[in-house]
Formats: structure tokens, C-alpha cells, sequence
């Protein structure tokens, strides 16, 4: 009879013990990279660690990611004169491998010209139109987004340093409000899951932080690369608000913002989520 | 859209032996299920077969059906007992052709 007990709380025990290597060994396996001073989360995670071990191992190897069909798509592009001016991207920068090095990565960035700052899409579009004489491409159109993904990922690997101070505080802080407020019908902000409930199960998925170091994205759930404001309008359509317009200031600034978030993070467009 | 499939093998293998190969390929993958925003069908537009090929000889095909998604990725092994130049082809439903080679050499 005392036997048997022994046995049971000793069962008991070990499912505590084991129930605790667990839970660890779950956030153990999120690593991430120690946040500067005054930064809203101790530990600055990549929405990689939230994914699956197949999504990841999908990112992983080069050949099997698809968002590298649009790199190679976009390095062909690179090359290629249009416009009136008979130029290509190559014809001013050069080897994108060089000049582009660490370029998308402190994106977006104060433009003098313009006194506000730009994100990759606009800069590229920017250079299309005055120093091409070309069309702009469309947002969310597959060579924009192509292209976008190509030039940042001359930059994979290396730390998110975006600036947030000069003129372009003002910028940082607009998006930080927007960050924090909440909008639609189910008045949720960005900090309610990113900040708040990042790590938790949410339906079928982890919450990550809402980093942006890996976009534009390959998107399993779209089978093709999504550039961030598409994300950004997909969140505020889930939480049934009316979102900003891609390319808005208003998710210039929030795109400024968040990136502050994931400073430090590496680069790893093109990354592949959910 | 002309593209160049993405291929992976090595360069060189000893004889007999037993390599990977992987491949990914750009495609829509339109299933034919779905409608468009005026709810009219979007017609089907798949890769429907995959093949392979070492010097002629047949070495891996699929057929591939309507529920596999996008920039179909494929991965096969086979035994290398010569040298040669594979020659890789996926069918489109409107019955063009995307095809590729690549070269193999034995080890000395």
C-alpha cells in the first residue's frame, strides 16, 4: 500500500520536473540578442525563433527558400537600362554585393531633399523616377518587391541600426504613438500582442515580437514575398480597422519605429514565415 | 516568366554513388479552385509533370498535382555510374516546357 504511494508522488514529481525542462528548454530554444539600455524588451527576439523547425529549416538552406527566386529575379533586373535616361541600377551603383552593403539595414533614413525620411520601396522608386526616367513600380507589385528584397539582402546578416535621432526623432515618435494606440472594432494595439502576449499561443501560432528584420518576407500563407506595410495592413484588417495606406506616413513612422525595436537583430530578408 | 530553376548538386561523384539532388522551380501554381474578386473561376495553371534525366536516361518524374502550392521544390536521389549532363524539364499546363541542365563529372 505504501508502495503504491511512493510510487505516485514520485510520478508526480517527475512530471513537475519534467514539465519545468520543458517550459525552459521552449524559451531556451528562443534565443535572442541583449537589448541597449532603455529599450522596451530585455531581449530582442527574431520572428525566426517563433517559427516552426520546418519553416526554419526552410529559411536555413538557400536553395530550398523560395524568396531567393526573387532575388535572383531582381539581380537580373539590377542589370537591365530602362527608363529615358538608358540606365540601370548597376549603371550609378555598380555591383549591388559592394554598394549595397548595409544599405537596407539602416532603413528607412532621413532624406534631405525631401525633409522626411524614406524606406526602401520609396528609395528605390525615388532613384526610378529622377535618375531613370522610368516608371515607379506599384507597391505590393512583384518587381518592387523583388528588388526591395534584393537590395536588403545585401545587408543580411548585419545589425538593424536604424538612427531615431535629429529630424527624425519627430518620425520615431509618431510611430511609437501609433505603435501603442489601438485601433478597430476589436481595439487592439500592436504592443497588446507584440509587446504584451509576444510568445503566447495565439490560434494556430506563436505571437512573435513583431520584428522586421526579416521582410520583405517570403509568406507561406501567400506563397510569394510580402513587403511590410502589406504585413502592417494585414494586422490592422485582422484587428477590423480601416488601415493606413502602404507607403503612408503613417507607416513610415510606425515602419521607423519598430525597426528601433529590432535594432541589433540580423538582417535575414529573404526570411520565410507563416 | 523565363526564369532559371534553382538547382543543387555537386560537381563531381564517385561512381556508384548516391547523390541528392534539389531542385525549385518559379511557378503560380494555380490550383483552378479558386475565384477571382468578380467570383469567376481563375482557370487551373499548374506544373503538371517533372522529369529528369541523365544522358537520355530517365533518372526521377512526378506528376504533380493541383494541391501543391507555389515555386514547387523537389528533391531526389540518384546513384551516379557515369558522367554526364542531367537534363531537368517541368510541364506546364499550357504545354510549355521550363528546362535546365546541368553537368556531373566522375571523380578520378
Amino acid at each position: 500500500m505504501q508502495y503504491r504511494y511512493v510510487g505516485l508522488v514520485a510520478a508526480a514529481l517527475a512530471a513537475v520536473a519534467l514539465g519545468g525542462v520543458c517550459a525552459s528548454a521552449q524559451e531556451a530554444e528562443r534565443k535572442g540578442i541583449p537589448a541597449p539600455r532603455g529599450h522596451v524588451f530585455k531581449t530582442i527576439i527574431s520572428g525566426y525563433e517563433f517559427r516552426t523547425k520546418e519553416t526554419r529549416a526552410l529559411q536555413d538552406d538557400d536553395l530550398e527558400n523560395p524568396g531567393f527566386l526573387a532575388v535572383e529575379r531582381a539581380a537580373d533586373v539590377w542589370k537591365k537600362a530602362e527608363g529615358n535616361e538608358g540606365k540601370s541600377c548597376m549603371s550609378c551603383h555598380g555591383e549591388a554585393e559592394k554598394s549595397m552593403n548595409g544599405v537596407g539595414a539602416a532603413m528607412p533614413k532621413w532624406d534631405d531633399k525631401l525633409n522626411k525620411p524614406v524606406n526602401l520601396e520609396q528609395r528605390i522608386n525615388i532613384c526610378r523616377t529622377e535618375k531613370m526616367k522610368a516608371e515607379p513600380w506599384a507597391f505590393r507589385s512583384q518587381p518592387l518587391t523583388d528588388m526591395t528584397a534584393f537590395v536588403r539582402y545585401q545587408s543580411r546578416g548585419m545589425p538593424v541600426s536604424v538612427k531615431t535621432d535629429g529630424p527624425i526623432l519627430q518620425w520615431f515618435e509618431r510611430g511609437k504613438q501609433i505603435y501603442y494606440t489601438r485601433y478597430g472594432q476589436l481595439d487592439l494595439a500592436c504592443e497588446s500582442c507584440h509587446e504584451r502576449n509576444n510568445g503566447k499561443f495565439m490560434r494556430a501560432d506563436f505571437l512573435s515580437q513583431g520584428q522586421t528584420n526579416g521582410f520583405p518576407t517570403y509568406r507561406l500563407r501567400d506563397q510569394r514575398l510580402v513587403p511590410l506595410h502589406e504585413r502592417f495592413e494585414g494586422c490592422m484588417f485582422d484587428v477590423r480597422a480601416e488601415p493606413f495606406k502602404p507607403l503612408s506616413d503613417e507607416f513610415l513612422a510606425l515602419e521607423l519605429y519598430v525597426a528601433w525595436r529590432g535594432i541589433g537583430l540580423p538582417v535575414e530578408t529573404p526570411a520565410v514565415r507563416n | 516568366m523565363a526564369e532559371k530553376p534553382r538547382i543543387k548538386l555537386p560537381k563531381e561523384a564517385a561512381k556508384g554513388e548516391i547523390i541528392q539532388i534539389k531542385t525549385l522551380v518559379s511557378h503560380v501554381m494555380e490550383s483552378g479552385q479558386r475565384k477571382d474578386a468578380q467570383g469567376k473561376p481563375i482557370p487551373r495553371k499548374i506544373i503538371n509533370g517533372f522529369t529528369c534525366e541523365l544522358n537520355g536516361k530517365p533518372v526521377f518524374a512526378c506528376t504533380l498535382e493541383p494541391a501543391i502550392s507555389a515555386n514547387p521544390y523537389i528533391q531526389f536521389n540518384a546513384r551516379i555510374e557515369e558522367a554526364g549532363t542531367f537534363k531537368f524539364a517541368w510541364t506546364d499546363d499550357d504545354g510549355s516546357v521550363i528546362t535546365a541542365e546541368e553537368k556531373i563529372a566522375l571523380k578520378a
